[in-house]
């Protein structure tokens, strides 16, 4: 338990859908890692179910999503994903160009935070810290009731 | 220097200036004087009004006089303004030709396509999430999709772009479609964007279909086949905007464009075909960043060195080869989320820096890029910008008019110098496919982006609303407008329709065309481009045809370069 809660945090940075617009995922991927977490990247384009796979594999307790060209509409699916797959203590994040007509989509699928253009990475740290904390509280909390 | 040299100089500059005053005069005999508010006559181009630096004729020409610093074109803009080539692309085949056919109205004289994000991955619509579809591009995977997209179109008069990587479906379509209406070939004029797939490797992946060796293949023979079927049309557009756009300073990405086009002039010539035959329909495409003077002095040495590559390194002989023909876009990423309408004068500073540049095409991007797809009004703003800019602020008037400043001469001498040492990197590498093989510019480019945002956040470079003169009410921040999506009934319909026409087609057919473009790629002697284009003619769809040459060719699969 002890080991558990003293590993860095994990997340997983990617984009699903079809766009390729990479500097964002690879900019925020290089300021956690220096900030100390432990950072899963892909390149783009990656399934919902890959995501899932990987996120399990891994043991990721965020994921952040990049998006510029209306990808994020294809994120409430991966939050039903994660759900089917048990992994409803992931914390998701969205990054990117998300018309604010369409915040609400996301949040009410279940998204922690939507990041814009010009939010600051230590903000960002901040926050997927706090989301990482949750995420493992939440994982133990599903442990500790499994019989 | 002795006094007969000194003479010898100073009389190739007094030839210079003659030849290009009987150039232009030649051009444009009728012109009327131009004036200023203040009724001072305006010349078409000024010059040193001592005696000239001993090296003028060397290092800065006149224009239209190589190496062409000071302008391609003897009368530059006076005599030929910029094309003004906005994108669009949106929702159905059908919808996009209402909104082309309103624009054709309205006196444009070139078209351009993008075709939507599930194009550029190589699926067919039927492949895809339907709230994915039409939302940046219209939606074409068949002949027949671009019939309807060019419906009232005179196909072979009106100049076409579109966004079409390799193996150059759209292209295929569109020459079908003239087939089909009868219209010859040799009339089609146009570009295919994005065709540098050295620049999909690197950055923007979302054109990047195919592996490296595959798209190097494929694009040589789209270039011959282009040259010798359709002259006319331009099938390589290089492109720095995506390096830029993806962090890499204004000279890194001047660098890279020249390094890949060098090595995509050296691809053709080693495949046996003549650079003065490629060369002249070679374009370019860049980003216009907010930094005006450094983007001035980056596109003047830019046309310089291109100038001496390719007639030192390619042996072009034509002028017309070593002009170095560019379209601009101004950056987007330069645009802030935060009190978006101030992007409308980041804009206008970018466009400016573009036309003071000698651009050929211009794209000026709407203030709400940053926020969504652009809507109609923000569109139209950003149209209108180009036009007062030439109408209002007559930027049109004198040729290269930053030309001659100290700060700008020696600028553009110091952006060469940076250009030339980042190009002798790659060079030492093995040129620049090797060099994007190897994840080298890729690591530059990431280093750039960084090196950008820490000084972003540490304060030291300003962005007027982001780290500085921050307000807290929303005054100056248009409130998000609605955003437009395409409506999922009519999409669903067409995807529907695609799906109809998968099952009515000729199998048999459809599947002897695939097996022929398979065969070609294996093939030395094959051209696959022009196995495409009869495979389309007969049913194959774009999904189909990707679907085959990456099982052939193989997946093109960015580098992860930490």
């Amino acid at each position: 338990m002890n080991s558990e809660t003293t590993r860095p945090s994990r997340v997983l940075i990617t984009k699903i859908g079809l766009d390729g617009h990479d500097r964002g995922s690879r900019l925020v991927a290089a300021f956690l890692r220096d900030a100390g977490f432990e950072v899963i990247y892909t390149p783009p384009w990656q399934s919902i179910d890959a995501v899932v796979d990987l996120a399990l594999q891994e043991d990721v307790d965020v994921i952040g999503i990049s998006s510029l060209s209306t990808d994020h509409l294809i994120v409430p699916d991966l939050m039903r994903a994660l759900m089917v797959a048990r992994l409803g203590h992931i914390r998701v994040v969205v990054g990117g160009i998300i018309p604010d007509d369409e915040h609400a989509l996301l949040f009410n699928a279940g998204v922690s935070a939507v990041f814009g253009p010009g939010v600051s990475s230590a903000s960002i740290c901040a926050q997927v810290t706090t989301f990482a904390t949750e995420a493992r509280n939440d994982s133990a909390a599903t442990i500790d009731e499994t019989p | 220097m002795s006094e007969t040299t000194r003479k010898q100089r100073l009389g190739a500059y007094d030839q210079a200036v003659e030849h290009w005053e009987n150039t232009y005069a030649q051009n444009l005999a009728n012109e009327r004087p131009v004036y200023n508010r203040s009724g001072i006559a305006i010349d078409p181009l000024y010059l040193p009004d001592t005696d000239p630096p001993l090296d003028y004729v060397d290092r800065l020409g006149l224009p239209g006089q190589a190496p062409y610093t000071r302008g391609i074109y003897s009368t530059m803009h006076r005599g030929r303004t910029w094309s003004q080539r906005q994108l669009i692309g949106l929702g159905t085949p059908a919808e996009y030709n209402r909104r082309v056919m309103k624009l054709l109205d309205a006196g444009t004289t070139a078209i351009s396509l993008i075709p939507c994000n599930s194009v550029y991955r190589g699926n067919d619509c039927d492949e895809v999430p339907l709230p994915l579809l039409g939302t940046c591009g219209t939606v074409v995977n068949t002949v027949d999709h671009m019939a309807t997209a060019l419906d009232g179109v005179p196909v072979g008069e009106i100049s076409t772009s579109m966004n079409d990587p390799s193996p150059f479906t759209l292209l295929a379509f569109v020459l079908n479609v003239a087939q089909q209406r009868n219209v010859h070939w040799q009339k089609i004029t146009g570009t295919s964007n994005q065709s540098d797939y050295l620049s999909h490797c690197v950055a923007n992946h979302m054109f990047f279909r195919l592996s490296l060796p595959g798209a190097r293949r494929i694009l040589l023979d789209h270039i011959s086949y282009c040259r010798e079927r359709v002259p006319q049309w331009n099938p390589l557009s290089v492109v720095g905007q995506h390096m830029q756009q993806a962090g890499a300073t204004p000279a890194e990405a001047m660098a890279f464009t020249l390094s890949s086009a060098l090595q995509y002039g050296e691809d053709c010539i080693n495949h046996g075909m003549d650079p003065d035959d490629v060369l002249p329909r070679f374009t370019f495409f860049f980003d216009i960043s907010m930094s005006l003077f450094e983007e001035v002095a980056k596109f003047r040495a830019g046309r310089r060195i291109w100038a001496r590559l390719t007639r030192d390194k390619l042996g072009a002989r034509d002028p017309r080869s070593q002009r170095f023909k560019f379209h601009g876009q101004t950056s987007g990423v330069d645009l802030t989320r935060q009190q978006p309408l101030n992007n409308i004068a980041r804009v206008t500073v970018q466009a400016i820096a573009g036309i003071l540049s000698g651009l050929q095409s211009m794209h000026t991007d709407a203030y709400d890029e940053v926020i969504n797809t652009p809507n109609e009004g923000p569109a139209r703003v950003a149209v209108a910008t180009q036009n007062l800019l030439r109408e209002e602020a007559h930027l049109c008037d004198v040729i290269d008019p930053l030309g001659g400043s100290w700060y700008i001469e020696q600028l553009t001498d110091q952006m060469e110098e940076k250009i030339l040492a980042v190009m002798d990197t790659i060079a030492e590498s093995g040129g620049m496919y090797r060099a994007v093989e190897k994840g080298l510019v890729q690591a530059m480019i990431g280093r750039s982006a960084l090196a950008w945002q820490e000084r972003v956040e540490n304060g030291d470079q300003k962005i007027v609303g982001v780290n500085c003169y921050t307000t807290d009410d929303n005054e100056t921040n248009d409130p998000s407008p609605a955003t437009e999506r395409p409506d999922p009934k009519t999409m669903g319909q067409h995807v529907e329709s695609l799906r109809v026409f998968k099952r009515q087609r000729d199998q048999e057919k459809v599947s002897a065309a695939l097996s022929n473009i398979a065969r070609a790629a294996n093939s030395k002697d094959d051209n696959v481009f022009a196995t495409v284009v009869a495979g389309t003619a007969i049913g194959v769809t774009h999904g189909e045809a990707v679907a085959c040459l990456r099982r052939e060719l193989g997946f093109g699969q960015p580098l992860i370069v930490e």
